[in-house]
């Protein structure tokens, strides 16, 4: 099961499926009986300004594959980058980019997943490192086509009191995938894990998550929500995991899902495995409708139904928004997620 | 201006309201008492609209326009209010941005301008500071967190903000001490006004020693039993609804 391998070999057999416990709601085996040929080349002239690219010093563009990417942060030395994943037409591709933010380096990352309307399949590979005390805070908003299959995994590896805080943004598409691995090997690293999926029509989307503590006096803080509408379908896994000796570890994951209608899905498996004694872990999972008691009482104070929905929706999901460090980018998706939900 | 005549609703299939009538001239106060069970909820939760209170008879006006037919929302535009029993909490939003919303959805209703930012905190600070209420508190989650007063202060702020012409105070004296009781009452006696009317619906008789009533309505079995003047309170006070309740 290797979906960059499947795409470069055109071998279906090779893409992971609901035999794969870990894909088992994304089934992409079962979805794709023949992998598209190589998406053609792009040129970037033809390609518009990404919605973050305003904010940034230096912005890297790899559209329908074929580029890898290097960001490198220097010791004690700060950027904000922007790191474009474009994918257009039907064909399929698959890109890699690297991150190392060196010691007491910080990078804000902004990372957008632009699909077009066509059929295509995507797969995006990062390998992000933090040295000592570096901080990196990633915002991905993945805006792919309805019709895309769009797979972006993340291996992320913590130093000693590194600090990564990491908000995702999605909004579905024919299949969409953001994976995280943290491994936290180094001792009082911080971690906040934040996701956020709105989804509507017939939208797929799965945001998966596995954290490792190995070191001690390790945090997680994560936080999932989710608005799923029509016969839209959600996915939220997320582990924890903390080793043996990772003693002092602090990790809590909530998750909690709003489903506004009768035929839309969300699939949840929160997984806490502990192997230290000493540590103070929790998660907390809720999945239900809006409440409708709070629906009456702000349309009793004149705000119509379909207002008071998004009001309601808006501050549901808000509270995941706030926490975005990065002022202008907070605000980018804050707008980015009301668009999404005031229809 | 309120003007309801036989009156019948049901909730879950059973018959709550059984032939209601009761009218309020613009300018006057009526306070409607009866025990627990008798439908005093029911009564203004049909008015306002909401799900699962179904009419099943009879007519409820305001200055002649049919209630029962509009939309929650087209009520509050036309300018009923309800202040809760229980105010909901409203998480993520903070107070200040939902009145505001409101307040800007009638307009919008009515065809009237919309309210521009700085003329709105103007009048939520006037307003604020009539009913005792600490501007700070109103940038917090609407209700999230606030004490029982706090929450009924909260709706009678949001009813002097929206200015509306038909007020429901529901149960407005439960959970208050009797400080928060004489904030809530000055600010509910501060809205009286030829061109508005009120209806008080209370168990007990304590609140119109605050509020003092034109007119005094027992609710008993799903209907006005008896009516009379502020006097009908004190002895209802002192006697209890028992004979009331066996006359239902």
């Amino acid at each position: 099961m290797n979906l960059t391998a499947a795409i470069r070999e055109r071998d279906p057999t090779a893409l992971p499926g609901k035999r794969d416990e870990a894909w088992r709601w994304t089934d992409l085996r079962g979805l794709i009986r023949v992998v598209p040929p190589a998406s053609e080349a792009v040129d970037p002239r033809d390609v518009g300004q990404g919605p973050f690219e305003h904010l940034v010093s230096a912005s890297y563009l790899v559209a329908n594959g074929g580029r890898d990417v290097r960001i490198e942060v220097a010791a004690g030395e700060e950027q904000v980058v922007a790191l474009r994943f474009l994918a257009r037409g039907a064909g399929s591709h698959t890109a890699r980019a690297e991150v190392d933010v060196a010691a007491g380096g910080r990078l804000t990352l902004l990372e957008t997943y632009e699909g077009g309307d066509g059929g295509y399949v995507a797969h995006a590979l990062l390998a992000i490192q933090l040295g000592e005390a570096a901080a990196l805070e990633r915002i991905v908003l993945a805006a792919d086509g309805a019709e895309g299959v769009s797979v972006s995994e993340a291996e992320v590896r913590l130093a000693a009191r590194a600090d990564y805080g990491q908000s995702v943004l999605l909004a579905g598409a024919r299949r969409q995938r953001i994976e995280t691995r943290v491994a936290h090997p180094g001792g009082g690293a911080k971690l906040r894990l934040d996701g956020v999926y709105l989804l509507a029509d017939k939208r797929h989307a799965d945001l998966t998550t596995v954290v490792t503590h190995e070191g001690t006096d390790g945090v997680t803080m994560q936080m999932t929500k989710g608005v799923v509408r029509d016969q839209a379908r959600g996915v939220f896994q997320g582990r924890i995991v903390v080793a043996q000796g990772a003693d002092r570890t602090d990790a809590r994951m909530e998750h909690h899902a709003l489903i506004l209608s009768d035929r839309a899905e969300v699939d949840a498996k929160p997984e806490l495995e502990i192997y230290a004694d000493d540590v103070a872990c929790s998660h907390g999972n809720t999945i239900g409708a809006l409440d409708e008691e709070a629906l009456f009482y702000a349309r009793q104070r004149g705000i119509p139904e379909v207002q008071a929905r998004a009001l309601l929706t808006e501050a549901f999901i808000g509270e995941v928004i706030d926490r975005i460090g990065h002022e202008g980018a907070r605000e980018i998706v804050r707008l980015w997620a009301a668009q999404r939900l005031g229809g | 201006m309120l003007n309801v005549q036989d009156l019948h609703a049901s909730v879950g299939g059973t018959e709550i309201l059984k032939g209601l009538s009761l009218e309020i001239p613009a300018g006057q106060v009526h306070a409607v008492m009866g025990p627990n069970g008798a439908g005093k909820s029911t009564l203004s939760y049909v008015l306002t609209g909401r799900a699962g209170y179904e009419v099943t008879g009879g007519t409820a006006t305001l200055e002649g326009e049919d209630l029962l037919a509009l939309s929650p929302d087209e009520r509050s535009a036309r300018g009923v209010f309800l202040s809760f029993q229980y105010p909901l909490e409203i998480p993520g939003v903070p107070a200040l941005t939902f009145i505001r919303t409101a307040l800007n959805a009638q307009h919008k209703a009515r065809g009237e301008d919309e309210i521009a930012a700085p003329a709105f905190l103007k009048l939520a600070r006037e307003k604020a500071a009539a009913l005792k209420i600490d501007f700070e508190m109103l940038k917090r989650p609407l209700n999230v967190g606030f004490s029982g007063g706090e929450k009924k202060r909260m709706e009678i702020l949001q009813m002097a903000i929206l200015s509306p012409r038909m007020l429901i105070l529901d149960e407005t004296d439960s959970g208050l001490d009797i400080d928060a009781m004489k904030i809530v009452a000055d600010g509910v006696n501060a809205l009286r006004a030829p061109d508005r009317a009120m209806l008080v619906i209370t168990h007990y008789q304590r609140l119109l020693d605050y509020i003092t009533p034109d007119r005094v309505h027992v609710l008993a079995g799903g209907r006005i039993v008896a009516s009379g003047g502020p006097e009908l309170a004190l002895q209802l006070e002192r006697e209890g609804y028992d004979k009331y309740a066996r006359a239902a």
